[in-house]
Order: structure tokens, then sequence, then C-alpha cells
């Protein structure tokens, strides 16, 4: 088991009911473990890419494995399981935090794969002591502020005890010192992590890995740091350091 | 009940106030069986008609100020839930609680944009810009509806919301909630031994 890849994506092409195509063969293997920023510019189709790694959008041509098994839309009980082990976080936290309290939003998930009572309950707590925010259990999110409320959300994933990470803009919006404690949390985190960003930095210091989606194919992947120094290849797909960052 | 204070519970009953207003003033119009009390001429059927008037707005008002006093939004909901109405509605009810903050916040920001750029609503002639204003914002939940969707499906939703934890309900909660009802009954009583 420890050899299948957590995520693997072949040949993965997908278009708009509108017939505006997407994706046009992505190929992507991340192994069990691993920290991988996936960087593009803006309508590069990294969205579009998540949504298929847990069969929101149905796969159309090309297969997308989770440790193994395939993501097949079609196939709802399958679909229950690979929702599980594939947690998405989304960008706006008041869309993942959808229920009254902190504590009931993080059990939302856990209770739909069966858990109940005692052992609910400790997940919930588990879920929100990894995320430091166990004390809020009670209050409702809109009482929260943005970045506790980013974090809560890591934490409902957290819950489901997924496979995979999926973070879609994790640093946006934050002031700097929640970016750093996300940063401080993600890396206590023992599993896989793909982060979907635009903050190169921030990619820098949390992943090993990066991989550049731009016009629908993967164009780079390598170590973070080699492709951040490549300046052409950032310029060639809209990509660019801060000014006065210099790895 | 006894941890409101009475006066916030009088103060906040006075919302009955302009509805019993009419009531007070019946007893002394009308036609019919009359008879004075300190000097002042009174119809019996306006008498009993407007008593029994305050009587239930006061009962009504009372019950519905203690409730929303002493009972959180969410433990109404959870309440609703236990007498069994329909999970959608109780659902809809807790989606509504949860993003009226967030919608009304995004209608407040639209504002202050508007208003930042030299917009004050003055008169008929902006109720076009507030309209469109209003299709924006209902465009933008629904939009959020969407999302909020897909980030439930992405946490295994198939159509059943966690139901609320029920909390064992005292003795004391008991009493508490008959109060209203013991007094409605007792105003009856006292209607039926004075003859009504």
């Amino acid at each position: 088991m420890s050899n299948v890849p957590s995520l693997q994506i072949s040949e993965l092409a997908f278009a708009y009911p509108d017939g505006n195509q997407a994706l046009f063969g992505v190929n992507l293997t991340i192994q069990k473990g691993e920290r991988v920023a996936l960087l593009g510019p803006n309508g590069a189709g990294k969205t579009t890419l998540v949504m298929h790694m847990n069969g929101i959008h149905p796969t159309m041509q090309g297969e997308v494995r989770i440790s193994g098994d395939l993501v097949d839309s079609k196939n709802k009980e399958s679909l229950k399981a690979i929702r599980s082990k594939v947690g998405i976080v989304f960008q706006d936290p008041d869309d993942q935090l959808f229920m009254p309290t902190v504590g009931e939003d993080i059990a939302f998930g856990p209770y739909n794969m069966g858990l109940r009572g005692e052992e609910l309950n400790k997940v919930v707590a588990q879920a929100l002591t990894q995320v430091g925010m166990l004390e809020f259990i009670d209050r409702p999110p809109h009482h929260l502020s943005f970045g506790q409320r980013r974090r809560v959300a890591v934490a409902t994933v957290l819950a489901m005890k997924p496979e995979i990470l999926i973070l879609d803009e994790p640093s946006s919006n934050l002031d700097p010192a929640s970016r750093r404690e996300l940063a401080d949390i993600l890396r206590t985190l023992d599993i896989t992590i793909v982060m979907v960003t635009h903050d190169l930095p921030y990619a820098h210091e949390l992943c090993e890995r990066s991989v550049i989606l731009s016009g629908g194919i993967i164009v780079a992947d390598g170590q973070t740091d080699a492709i951040l120094k490549d300046k052409a290849l950032l310029k060639s797909h809209r990509l660019e350091l801060p000014v006065g960052f210099n790895l | 009940m006894s941890k409101i204070p009475l006066l916030l519970l009088f103060k906040r009953a006075l919302i009955e106030i302009p509805f019993i207003f009419f009531a007070i003033l019946m007893p002394f119009f009308g036609e019919g069986e009359k008879f004075s009390v300190l000097g002042l001429e009174l119809y019996r059927d306006g008498l009993l008609a407007g008593t029994s008037i305050v009587v239930k707005g006061t009962l009504g008002v009372l019950a519905a100020v203690i409730l929303s006093t002493t009972t959180t939004a969410r433990e109404i909901l959870r309440g609703l839930e236990t007498l069994k109405l329909p999970t959608i509605m109780v659902q809809i009810a807790s989606f509504m609680l949860r993003y009226i903050n967030v919608i009304s916040d995004e209608m407040e920001r639209m504002k202050i944009a508007r208003e930042s750029r030299g917009f004050t609503a003055t008169g008929i002639k902006h109720w076009k810009v507030l309209a469109t204003a209003a299709a924006a914002l209902f465009i933008r939940s629904y939009e959020r509806g969407e999302r909020v969707h897909l980030a439930m499906l992405s946490r295994g939703f198939d159509g059943v919301l966690p139901s609320l934890n029920t909390q064992k309900v005292t003795a004391r909660q008991w009493v508490t909630a008959f109060s209203i009802p013991f007094l409605a009954l007792a105003a009856s009583l006292i209607a039926l031994m004075i003859g009504w």
C-alpha cells in the first residue's frame, strides 16, 4: 500500500459544456507524504483540475486515481469513499463553514462517513486541536476572525482523516501572522498536501516540489527552488516572485 | 424565567401597546347594556371584548418575549426539530441563520462601495440603482449557495444533515415552559368565574 501514489492523474482532459476546453491531457503523480505546490496563472485550469480530484467534475477523458482507486463519478458508493480520502479546503471559509457552530461543522464530514456518538466527538476534538482551535468549538463561525475561520476550514477536512489534503489558495486574505500560523500547522501534518497558490514564497516555504499548470497542461514539474529560480519559465507563464524577494 | 430582569421583560413587552390601544378604548364606545364605574360610563360588551384582547395579546407577547430572551436561535431550531417540524424546513432555517450575517455584510460592503463613488439614494429616480444592487446581491448569494453545496458534496453530503444534539430537559425547564400556558388557563378560569 505504501508504494501506491496518493494521487495519480493520467491524460486528463476536460471541456466545459459551452465548449471551452480547460484541460488538455494532464499527467501528474504525487507520492504519499509529498507536499506539492500547484502553480499557474489565473484561468490555467487549476480549479478545474482540483474539482476532478474528488469527482465533482465527472472525468471525460483520462483517469484520476486516489491511492490506487479510480475516481468514478458515476459510481456513487466509490465516490463517497473517494471524498473521504480527498479533503478540499476551499478558498472562502464562509463557503466551507455552513453549520451553526464550529463543532457541528467539523462533525459534518465524519458524520457523513458514519461516525456517531463518542467516537465522533473524539474526532472533532482531535481535528480542532490540530489547528489550535479547540476552545472555539461552540462558537458560531461568523464570530471568528478570517484567519481562525481558515484554520477551522482546514480542521473540517482533517476530521475526515484524508489521504490527501488539497488547499485552494490557503494564504489568501490572511494577515502575516495568520499566514505563518497556518504554515506552522500545515508543516505538522503528516499527510500528502497539494497547495494551489499564487503565493510563490509560501510555496517555497512549504513545498519541496512544484508543478506549473498553464493553458491546461503541466508545463513544469520539479524542485520548487529550481522552478522559482528559473525567471524565464516563470515569466512565460505569468508568474513572478514579489519585488525584493530573492531565493 | 427568574434570569430575565422584570424591567427588561416589561420594556420588551411594550411593543404590544399600539396593538391593544383600540382594545383599551373599546369599553367606552358601543351599544347595549351600560354600567358606571367611578363615574365612567362603560359598555358591558365592549369591556369584555376589550379585556379579552388585552389578555390574549399580553400573554402572546409575553410568551414571544420570554422565548426570544431565554432561548438562542440554535435552541429554537433544536426544539422545532424535536417537535418533528419537517427536517428540510429546519435545515433551511439553520442555513438562513448561518448566512444572514455573511449576506448582510456583503450588502453593507456594496452600500459603502456605492456611497464611496458619490451615490446617495434620495428619491424614486435612484430605485433603478438599488434594484440592480439587489439583483447583484441575489446572484452573489445564489453563487455562494452553489459553492456551499460543492463544499458539502466534497465532505460526503448525501442529503441528510447531522441531526442536532438534543439535551435533556430538566424539571425546572418544564415548569418554566408551562408558566405561560398556566397564566392563560388562569385567565380563562377567572373569565368563567365572573360569568362571561
